[in-house]
């Protein structure tokens, strides 16, 4: 079979639109959850997609490899599987590589190869290297997303996991077999790209080590968000509103060290003159998020789900222009495009609200630590090549079950 | 001999039937065109075309027309060409002339076009929601430290934050014009409609009057090579200090204001004695390089209480590397001032060749300081033709912060860009110090026409952004992607950093 194989560079030199469904569930007492729910609760959510892409995240999924990192694969073809795992061990003591647990789905054609391998840095590579165990991680996503053609790495947090693909998301979310997994929390997402065929990787949730990201929206700003990214060090290239989100998320938490709140505050500002009424202090922290971080400002229709180990953080736009409502059952917190795809997984929530504009809505894994990874210090233009990768087309390559 | 070569360039027609001979165009013109004998008499030749009569004529007899005397064709000798040749073989000197570049250059923002949003996005609308200009010029730290305050909340942490800037409240400014070129009266007008706008006037380099004062939080003074008007008290009063290098209407020259123009009140502001010439040199004699303006930019700091300090330039071939040397030397501004701005008085071989467009100079300075990760240390103010609000989002979208009108803001004054400022007989009473003719402006009716002005372009902003889905004006600000162009060459894209329309 001599077919091209993708250079994974990008999905369109252009800007892709388009709209989306989203969901997001985590318990907060750190109980786990099959991943049914979150396949329910995008089921219902089917019309907000045309079936060109699907997606979830699931935290806590790998109880038996916690400290592992996990790396969700898809290959092109045979040739880029063997040259990622020459890599692989070059660099990493893998503990366990095998085929992703799938079953044949209708609907869900052209799958990609698709493996998962846990792994950990080589102690002696990683001494050598003088990085952290994450930043040594994410150099060697850059290195397989950018120059092995054919392959791209859908995930590789520990003790978390993407699943994507094309098709509706209940189809991609069967297909992986999500019902079989439990984890603290779930993120999930339906795509409507305007304008591209689709890619496996192409889908939402956007991943770098354990952050994911998905998206409903436009983000309209993308023009000086994507400048101003670029001058600390980002590129760019996958063309969509949700890199964007993903390195500024990025660029202020990890690497401004701004609490979650006032991330959330800055990328979603309140107006001024809401500001103006603040108390002094809280004023002064406001103008000043504003003023600095005013060329990253998301603006346009947006609803983000923001996933991590520890929790996760819901945000909409400044003046809500796409939906996101929240509930709350217990420990448990779930966010989604509807208030039916709630309803779908939570009976009878104790209270169902609509986040504020710009008000983050945020939930805390009992004990855990987030953000976790606070200390990356590798050049952000490596990061930023790490979660780039794209499409052309896939072939249909056989799905080993 | 005939006295001139040149003939007048239009032409005064009066319908006698219908003049009232009322002499009140007489009484108007300040280029002295009528005699009245029965009737007003013009004389073509003292013409400039300034409307001053016609709008005055209770009988609307006045009409002005173009001398369409026909020259032999000559693609390469235009007639304005013959009539410089023919005006400096009479007098032996350089042509003065006032405002901006009127030859027909590219206009750059004729060719930009604003995007708008189209069902994937929702457009917003500014009638019922906030749609938000405020903009604030000055040093903007990279980042914001904070630290928890004890409440479940945060603060700033100890010297971190936004310090010391400017609030606009829309990305409006005066430009800087000297009292002196411009009449007192001008001078309150602008600083009057700045205070109500919530935004900024500039002394230009002529010093602050005492009649100032009370607005002076809302008054950026200059510091020019001249350094007329500077003292600290001076300083003290200004919200922030502009160093002024050069100005785009005559970049790499000084300035002068001849004696006639300082009276008692000029001179005092000044602080120059009365009747003599106040000649601004073409340098600074305390700056010959980059290292002497820093060392300029930290006096005034230290000398205002640490204030904003920004720096004037022309827009020339090399601004973007003289900008990023200005942001390094600790200016809180560039003020970049392109080649079509406009001047009180201007060798016309300089106002008419020397220096860019002001669109390219936005674009290359912004992409610069990106480049270097330096764009948020300073802002940037971009100004030579602002013309209309739609110049001033494509300005703002290519990459400045706020944009300074001068020659716009005259003309809601009454200016008719008839380019004789540097006469000192405006008979709008702008450009000039004569008491009869400044005493026609009456700084209330001035600032009422100035902030009408500022506040419909800052509605037809808020319109513009609302079609671009976007409701505050940082998220315009520097986003070229909602620019294209239409008709540039490849070069000037790749130069301005925007697409051309298609694309
Ligand atoms: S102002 Fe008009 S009406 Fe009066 S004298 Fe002059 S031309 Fe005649
Ligand atoms: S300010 Fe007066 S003299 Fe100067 S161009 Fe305008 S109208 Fe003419």
């Amino acid at each position: 079979m001599t077919t091209e194989r993708p250079r994974y560079a990008e999905e369109a030199s252009y800007k892709i639109h388009g709209g989306c469904g989203l969901m997001g569930i985590c318990d907060e007492s750190g109980k786990l959850m099959s991943g049914e729910d979150a396949i329910l609760a995008m089921a219902v959510q089917h019309d907000r997609g045309n079936g060109l892409g699907g997606g979830f995240a699931g935290y806590g999924i790998y109880p038996e490899f916690p400290d592992h990192f996990a790396f969700h694969m898809m290959y092109h073809d045979i040739q880029a599987k063997e040259e990622v795992e020459a890599l692989f061990d070059q660099y990493f003591l893998v503990d366990l590589a095998e085929p992703m647990p799938t079953r044949p789905v209708k609907g869900i054609t052209d799958a990609p190869l698709l493996w998962r391998y846990f792994l950990n840095p080589y102690p002696s590579k990683l001494e050598e290297s003088e990085l952290s165990a994450e930043d040594y991680v994410v150099k060697a996503v850059m290195n397989i997303n950018s120059s092995v053609d054919g392959a791209f790495v859908a995930s590789s947090g520990k003790n978390m996991g993407v699943f994507k693909g094309v098709g509706y998301p209940e189809e991609i979310g069967h297909y992986f077999r999500l019902e079989e997994y439990e984890g603290n929390t779930w993120t999930g997402h339906n795509r409507f790209p305007t304008n591209t065929p689709g890619w496996w990787g192409g889908a939402h949730p956007f991943a770098l080590l354990d952050w994911t990201i998905v998206h409903n929206g436009e983000i309209s700003s993308y023009g000086i968000n994507s400048r101003y990214l670029e001058q600390f060090g980002y590129k760019c290239t996958l063309g969509t509103d949700t890199e964007v989100a993903a390195y500024l998320f990025d660029l202020l938490l990890r690497r401004h060290k701004l609490p979650m709140e006032l991330a959330c505050k800055a990328l979603a500002s309140p107006l001024w003159d809401e500001i103006d009424r603040m108390p002094e202090a809280e004023q002064a922290v406001m103008r000043s998020l504003r003023s600095v971080y005013g060329p990253g400002m998301l603006n346009g229709p947006f609803a983000i789900v923001l996933g991590f180990n520890g929790g996760m953080v819901a945000l909409n736009d400044r003046i809500k222009l796409r939906p996101l409502v929240a509930a709350r059952k217990g420990s448990i917190l779930m966010v989604a495009s509807e208030e039916s795809a709630i309803r779908a997984v939570i009976a009878e929530p104790d209270s169902v609200w609509m986040p504020k504009a710009g008000e983050p809505t945020i939930a805390r894994v009992k004990g855990m630590d987030w953000p976790i990874h606070g200390d990356l210090h590798l050049d952000p233009s490596e990061i930023s090549c790490a979660v780039t990768g794209t499409e052309r087309s896939c072939d249909t390559v056989e799905v080993t079950a | 001999m005939p006295t001139s070569f040149i003939q007048p360039e239009f032409k005064v027609k009066i319908d006698y039937d219908k003049c009232h001979k009322c002499g009140r165009c007489v009484q108007q013109c300040g280029w002295g065109v009528y005699n009245f004998n029965e009737r007003p008499i013009p004389d073509d030749s003292k013409c400039r075309a300034c409307h001053r009569c016609v709008t005055y004529c209770p009988a609307h007899c006045i009409s002005i027309e173009k001398n369409q005397l026909a020259y032999r064709d000559n693609d390469n000798w235009s007639p304005a060409a013959r009539k410089a040749v023919w005006r400096q073989a009479e007098t032996g000197g350089v042509l003065l002339t006032s405002m901006g570049n009127p030859l027909p250059y590219t206009r750059i923002f004729d060719h930009l076009v604003l995007d708008a949003c189209q069902v994937t996005n929702p457009s917003i609308d500014p009638l019922r929601e906030p749609m938000e200009l405020r903009t604030f010029i000055g040093h903007k730290p990279d980042s914001v430290g904070v630290e928890p305050d004890g409440n479940g909340g945060f603060r700033l942490a100890e010297g971190e934050g936004m310090k010391n800037n400017l609030m606009l409240d829309t990305p409006i400014l005066f430009s800087p014009m000297s009292y002196g070129s411009v009449s007192l009266n001008v001078h309150k007008s602008l600083a009057m409609a700045a205070q109500r706008l919530g935004t900024f006037m500039n002394t230009g380099e002529g010093g602050l009057h005492a009649d100032l004062f009370p607005y002076q939080d809302n008054v950026i003074v200059q510091v020019a090579s001249g350094r007329f008007g500077v003292s600290p008290d001076y300083l003290s009063r200004g919200a922030a200090i502009e160093i002024k290098i050069g100005q785009g209407a005559k970049p790499g020259i000084g300035g002068h204001l001849p004696g006639e123009k300082i009276n008692k009140e000029v001179s005092s502001t000044r602080m120059i004695p009365q009747g003599t010439d106040a000649i601004s040199p073409a340098p600074h004699h305390d700056i010959y390089s980059i290292e002497d303006l820093r060392q300029l930019i930290y006096a005034l700091k230290e000398a205002s209480g640490y204030k904003p300090v920004g720096v004037k330039i022309a827009a020339v071939h090399n601004v973007a590397a003289i900008a990023s040397g200005i942001v390094r030397a600790g200016a809180d501004y560039v003020y970049l001032d392109g080649f079509k701005g406009g001047t009180g008085a201007a060798p016309q071989v300089i106002r008419d060749h020397i220096g860019i467009p002001i669109e390219i100079a936005i674009a290359a300075v912004d992409q610069r300081l990106r480049d270097e990760g330096i764009r948020n240390w300073a802002s940037v103010i971009a100004a030579g033709s602002i013309r209309s609000s739609a110049d001033v989002a494509k300005a703002i979208a290519l990459g400045a912060d706020a944009v300074a009108i001068g020659s716009a803001s005259l003309m809601a004054l009454g200016c008719h860009l008839c380019q004789s400022c540097h006469t000192g007989s405006c008979s709008w009473g702008i450009t000039t110090q004569k008491p009869e003719l400044t005493r026609r402006i009456d700084p209330e009716w001035g600032a009422e026409q100035l902030t009408n002005l500022v506040h419909a372009w800052s509605h037809e902003l808020q319109e513009i952004l609302g079609a671009l889905g976007v409701n505050a004006i940082e998220s315009l600000r520097g986003s070229r992607e909602r620019l294209r162009s239409i008709g540039l060459d490849e070069q000037m894209n790749k130069v301005l950093g925007v697409k051309p329309a298609g694309m």
